[in-house]
Parts: structure tokens; sequence; C-alpha cells
């Protein structure tokens, strides 16, 4: 069930990604340019997100553990430390340029743009790279990312 | 130009809304893709593994299954800039690991969740890549 349940989560939100237009980088960045061809899109997604996520979550506070899972995870950091503000900084910048997130990269793979099929190859080795980083060359893994 | 879609965009977020939800009420994650992607890499993190691997068919999946159902086709345009594109691609991975989130996880799940580290990281990311995108567009003009 909890592979079902985890496909159904990837599926709808790749869907609500297509729906939304924001697999399209140009929409992307048309909503960073402001001082261009703005196109405000972008944040009607975030707020719709934003918004069910809100009290889906309020719900889900209330309730002890999940239906398939021994337990919630909820993100226990609170600390505002250099590798967020740095590690957040570099992500706009790439995302600046390119017009895509991990989200939206990915499901981009099946429309078959060159770009999509740089970018993200480029990305994962990233994010391996960013792993080893914190983890050390060797060890597993921690939960600290989102 | 593209063209501003408020009824789509709103609806689309809802879908990832409800995505975001669903993933927490039935398997306790948060639906980040950037700490779900980053842990099915090499060592991968064995904790239900299949979980993480599902909802990533499932994302990579959607849009040609929502092209086949609904008949739409979903318009994009991608840089041709090979070279651009690959730094791009570099800087998104890392950045996003590094900064333990991305757009999903800070941006939804962490403003719905009325973090304060979320907060700031999706402030950073949103102005960091909105300089970018006014410097490459209008000083640098042309490259995109």
């Amino acid at each position: 069930m909890r592979v079902l349940s985890a496909l159904i989560a990837g599926l709808m939100f790749g869907v609500g990604l297509a729906v939304s237009g924001m697999s399209d980088p140009a929409k992307v960045l048309n909503f960073l340019d402001i001082a261009g061809t703005w196109d405000p899109s972008l944040a009607f997604v975030m707020g719709g997100a934003v918004a069910v996520a809100f009290f889906g979550f309020r719900v889900l506070r209330g309730r002890s553990k999940p239906l398939f899972a021994e337990s919630f995870a909820w993100p226990m950091a609170r600390d505002i430390d250099r590798p967020l503000l740095t590690g957040a900084a570099l992500f706009g910048l790439g995302w600046g340029l390119g017009g895509f997130c991990p989200g939206p990269a990915l499901a981009s793979l099946t429309l078959l743009a060159h770009g999509t099929f740089v970018f993200v190859p480029a990305m994962l080795l990233g994010m391996w790279g960013a792993r080893r980083l914190r983890e050390g060359p060797a060890q597993g893994s921690s939960s600290v990312s989102q | 130009m593209t063209e501003f879609t408020p009824f789509a965009s709103l609806l689309g977020g809802v879908l990832i809304g409800i995505a975001a939800v669903i993933l927490m009420a039935a398997n306790g994650r948060i639906a980040g893709i950037s700490g779900i992607v980053s842990r099915l890499l090499p060592p991968a993190d064995r904790g239900d593994l299949w979980s993480k691997i599902a909802f990533v068919v499932g994302l990579v999946a959607a849009p040609a299954l929502y092209e086949e159902i609904s008949g739409q086709f979903i318009a994009q345009t991608v840089s041709y800039n090979l070279p651009l594109m690959a730094v791009a691609g570099g800087l998104v991975g890392f950045g996003s690991v590094r900064g333990a989130g991305c757009t999903s996880g800070h941006g939804v799940c962490g403003l719905a969740r009325l973090s304060w580290r979320s907060a700031v990281a999706t402030v950073t990311f949103i102005g960091v890549a909105g300089i970018t995108v006014y410097v490459m567009r209008h000083v640098i003009w042309g490259t995109i």
C-alpha cells in the first residue's frame, strides 16, 4: 500500500506540474522576469499547492500516525544555517539559468527536449556531490534533506 | 511571452498540494523532490526504497499519461544552449540538496508547515533566480 500510495502521489504531482504549465521552463523564467515578459502563473501554482497542503497538514498534525507507516516524518530542522543559505542561493542561480527545478525537470523527460537530457544527468551528479559532501565518502545516509 | 494561465495554474497547484497531503497521510513523508531523488542515488537510502522509486516513476510517467488521456499536448520551450543547461542542472542538483530542499520541499511543504527555515530558503532561491534572470535577459542580452 505504501508503494501504491507513493505511485499515486507521484502521478498526481506530475499531472499537477503539467496542468499548471510548470513543466515549461519558459513559463517559470517569465515568472522570474518581473522587469520583462512577466507571467504571474507560478504564484497561482504555489498559492494553490500551499493552501491545500496547509489545511491537509493541519488535519494530519492531529493524528498519531500515517495510514501505512509507523510515524510521520515531519522535518525537525529549524536553524537557518550556512548550508541552507548557500544551497538555496546556488539552487536559485541554476533555476534562473535553466528554468527547471528538480520536479519539472524529471517530469519533462518524456517530452524529449535536448536541454532536459543534459540538465537531468547534471542535476543528479550535483545532488550526488552534495550528499557526499554532507555525509563523507563511504557512509550511509542521514535524513536532513527534504 | 507565455500566456498567463491563472485557472489552470491554480488547478495544477491544487493537484500538487493534494499529492503532498496523500504522501504525508499515507506514508508520513514530505513530498520533496530533491530529498526523495537524492536518496535514490548511490549509496541508496534503504528505508522505504520502493516507495521512493514508485513516487519518482509516477512523476516521470505522469506527463505522458496526461497527454495520452487528455489528448492535450504539453507545450515546452527548453533552452538549446546545452552547456548552459549542464551548468544549470549541476547548480540545481547541488544547491537543492545542500540547502535541504527545492521548490516542493521548502516552497510547497515547508511554507504549508509555516517553517521559517523553509520560508528563508524559498525567498533566497526565488530572489537569486529573479536576479539571475534579470542579469541574463536585461544585462547580458540574448543568451537565453
